[in-house]
């Protein structure tokens, strides 16, 4: 039998968490490399792409990425696994992040807050979020396909209005206010054991602050992973597949409906309220307008590019989305800079590039651009908006059809099929 | 003008003004939600991408008129008809913009997920919205609306021009479909609607069917983005704001079931209703209800209304096999 990898002898084997040997082996590597990446290590720092990850800019829109993907584990469960359109991810992060601040947040005269510590805080988060997804889960057995996706919309303007209506839970529309720390406590005491807003020293290592907070957020992403993991692979993922792959047909064999699309609500709004409290946290003080459709749009846009209903397609849609716009970025400057200077190729960058008002060139380098040539960040958004559209129409199953298609060339070579 | 209008109105004179105002929107959400109702009866989908091509038919029709001045140089100053050339145009050239998108992207999504192409219609909303944006730029960009802010008078009840134009273009454009439905290609439609494969064994060109429906929704999107900016929503420039004209009017179109053309009137002129009535007589209640609270009624209204009828008003149920 060894040496077989896809030749399953118990069900068990087949449906472990990690069926084949290379597949411990990759995930091993892969999670020592996201270990060891904020560490500056002496050989780890040598490594070209890594090294450039691991500067103090890009480890923010890591610890970002791994934020999100935390709420893509989410919405996978709930629009990959169990087929239920939402575009209301955004709103049940939103939700996450007000329990957390009203559980976590410094009270005052006009805002409210009960101070409790992070041990309280972010699983209250996720319960809290879970709850309303339990609350709104009925419509989704009485609507179906678009009109739940619709409904899921108004959801999103619902809870950015509603946010509004209680200024001491959320600080004020466009204002917003500060979320609470992470940081460790036992209880109120005023010195946290942990903090992740300074840098430290543990064991024999340095650590920045930035650093201790990606380990942190790296760590409730694997547990999460495995929790969604289990999910799927166990009774209830099953459920969820067979109510996303036939409802009625489900039912006739015995899948009580309503209480799995409720099940399903809950575990995907659970994982969104931690996100979005997370989220919150990290980056400090938000306005309540954060969580809007274009927010639940980015979280149907990740796992359809990652792969709608896979874990890794999850992961790796999320930090494909949330790196790819810094990386257009850096090319786009780099572009710019090659236009200025004065190398025998800057003719062609510079057709590329607008340079100020008068030149030609589809991006302009510059913030406000006048005239017609598209500022960075429009940029960004127009490739975005690209990438969905091309991943829909030429590989429906995501990066992680990519990956397969690349790994079975690999299993099959040099034969070719 | 302003002035008037400052001063006091009786409660009569006010309830005019305000159904004639609730009359122009609903009737602005209600050729959105035409738009709507027409590209979901043809390929079963939602498009999102309306209210960037909406921005887009108003950023085509100020090209036209203010920098262009193609109508223009030939009519001189015949205004009206000048500026019902424009938006004809512009309306055109959205529907080419629509027309290739079919062609390029929806029409290599037959037989894909449903979802799929809902969120493809997003993908292709971002893009548009985001160059459109950035065309239209931070400068206003006038429209050249014949009439300006002018309006006519019922008593001191104020009623500008603008929610005249909004009535009479919905008007014109539900009698326009009315007729469709009844014509040849109107019927292969609704043949397609019903069964596209079946419609397809009776010598129906479906996707000839897919064109005509994303052509006409882009053009519908178009003329209510520049009616739209002339006055319930703007001020008679391109306002970049248009694109939210169709998730405003999603409520509408769900109100009345995504494949009824009656309901898409029927749902804009209720949603249009519910959410100028209530910001007018409910404004007293505003620090309680928050500000904006007049947007969030069409969602209420519609979450309401399809718990008691999951497929609107109108629409008709999916009858679901195993």
């Amino acid at each position: 039998m060894r040496g077989r990898p896809n030749l399953y002898t118990s069900y068990e084997s087949e449906s472990s968490l990690l069926p084949t040997g290379t597949q411990k082996v990759m995930t091993a590597l892969l999670l020592t490399v996201a270990v060891l990446l904020p560490f500056n290590l002496p050989i780890i720092n040598q490594l070209p792409f890594i090294r450039f990850v691991g500067d103090a800019d890009w480890i923010r829109l890591l610890i970002q990425a791994v934020i999100f993907a935390i709420a893509a584990l989410g919405i996978n469960l709930l629009s990959g696994v169990a087929g239920q359109v939402s575009l209301g991810h955004a709103f049940f992060m939103g939700v996450g992040a007000y329990a957390a601040v009203m559980l976590g947040g410094a009270s005052s005269a006009n805002l409210w807050g009960w101070g409790l510590p992070m041990w309280i805080w972010l699983p209250g988060a996720g319960v809290c979020s879970a709850l309303v997804g339990i609350i709104i889960s009925p419509t989704a057995v009485k609507l179906r396909g678009l009109y739940l996706g619709i409904v899921t919309i108004g959801l999103v303007f619902i809870g950015v209005h509603l946010s509004r209506v209680l200024p001491k839970v959320s600080g004020g529309a466009e204002v917003g206010r500060d979320f609470p720390a992470l940081e460790f406590r036992f209880w109120k005491e005023t010195d946290p054991f942990i903090d992740f807003d300074s840098d430290g020293h543990w064991l024999w290592f340095d650590i920045g602050k930035n650093a201790k907070t990606y380990l942190f957020c790296l760590a409730v992403l694997v547990v999460l992973t495995i929790a969604s993991k289990n999910i799927i692979r166990t009774r209830t993922g099953r459920a969820f597949q067979s109510i996303r792959d036939r409802d009625v047909a489900a039912e006739v064999m015995g899948v009580p409906e309503a209480r799995y699309k409720m099940i399903a609500f809950a575990c995907s709004s659970f994982f969104a309220g931690i996100a979005g409290a997370l989220f919150a946290c990290f980056v400090g003080k938000l306005p309540p307008e954060t969580w809007d459709l274009i927010l639940s749009v980015e979280f149907i846009a990740i796992i359809l590019i990652g792969g709608a209903g896979t874990t890794s397609g999850a992961l790796m849609g999320a930090f494909f989305v949330v790196l790819m716009p810094r990386v257009v970025e850096e090319i786009a400057f780099w572009m710019g800079g090659q236009a200025q200077s004065d190398g025998s190729l800057s003719g062609v960058w510079d057709f590329f590039v607008s340079l100020g008002p008068d030149d030609g060139g589809i991006i302009s380098i510059q913030n406000l651009a006048p005239g017609f040539a598209l500022p960075v960040s429009a940029l960004d958004e127009v490739i975005y908006g690209v990438l969905i559209v091309a991943f829909l129409l030429f590989e429906p199953l995501g990066l992680f059809g990519i990956w397969v298609k690349i790994r079975n060339y690999w299993k099959r070579w040099p034969f070719s099929y | 003008m302003m002035l008037t209008t400052l001063l006091a109105i009786s409660a009569g004179e006010s309830f005019v003004q305000t159904t004639a105002k609730a009359l122009a929107l609903g009737s602005l959400y209600a050729i959105v939600a035409l738009g709507f109702v027409l590209v979901f009866k043809a390929t079963q989908t939602v498009n999102f991408a309306q209210g960037a091509l909406a921005l887009a038919g108003a950023w085509f029709t100020s090209l036209l008129l203010v920098d262009w001045d193609v109508p223009g140089r030939w009519f001189g100053d015949a205004k009206y008809l000048t500026w019902i050339t424009a938006i004809l145009a512009g309306a055109g050239l959205t529907a080419a913009l629509g027309l290739l998108i079919e062609r390029s992207i929806i029409r290599k999504m037959i037989g894909e997920p449903l979802f799929s192409v809902a969120v493809i219609t997003l993908g292709i909303e971002v893009v548009i919205r985001t160059v459109t944006t950035d065309a239209v730029g931070v400068n206003s960009r006038a429209l050249n609306i014949p009439w300006g802010l002018d309006g006519f008078r019922v008593g001191a009840a104020f009623i500008p021009w603008g929610y005249v134009a909004c009535i009479i273009t919905a008007a014109l454009a539900f009698v326009a479909m009315f007729f469709f439905f009844r014509s040849r290609l109107g019927i292969a439609m609704r043949a397609v609607a019903y069964d596209q494969e079946a419609a397809m064994a009776q010598g129906i060109s479906v996707g000839k069917v897919f064109a005509v429906a994303w052509g006409a929704s882009a053009a519908l999107a178009a003329v209510a983005g520049v009616v739209g900016s002339a006055a319930p929503l703007g001020s008679g420039i391109v306002s970049v704001s248009i694109t939210g004209l169709a998730f405003r009017a999603l409520p509408a179109v769900i109100l009345g079931g995504l494949d009824s053309v009656n309901g898409a009137l029927a749902g804009g002129l209720v949603i249009g209703g519910a959410e100028v009535y209530s910001g007018e007589y409910l404004s007293g209640y505003t620090s309680t209800l928050g500000v904006g609270y007049q947007l969030i009624v069409p969602y209420l209204v519609m979450l309401i209304v399809l718990l008691v009828r999951p497929y609107g008003l109108f629409g008709t149920p999916e009858i679901r096999r195993v």
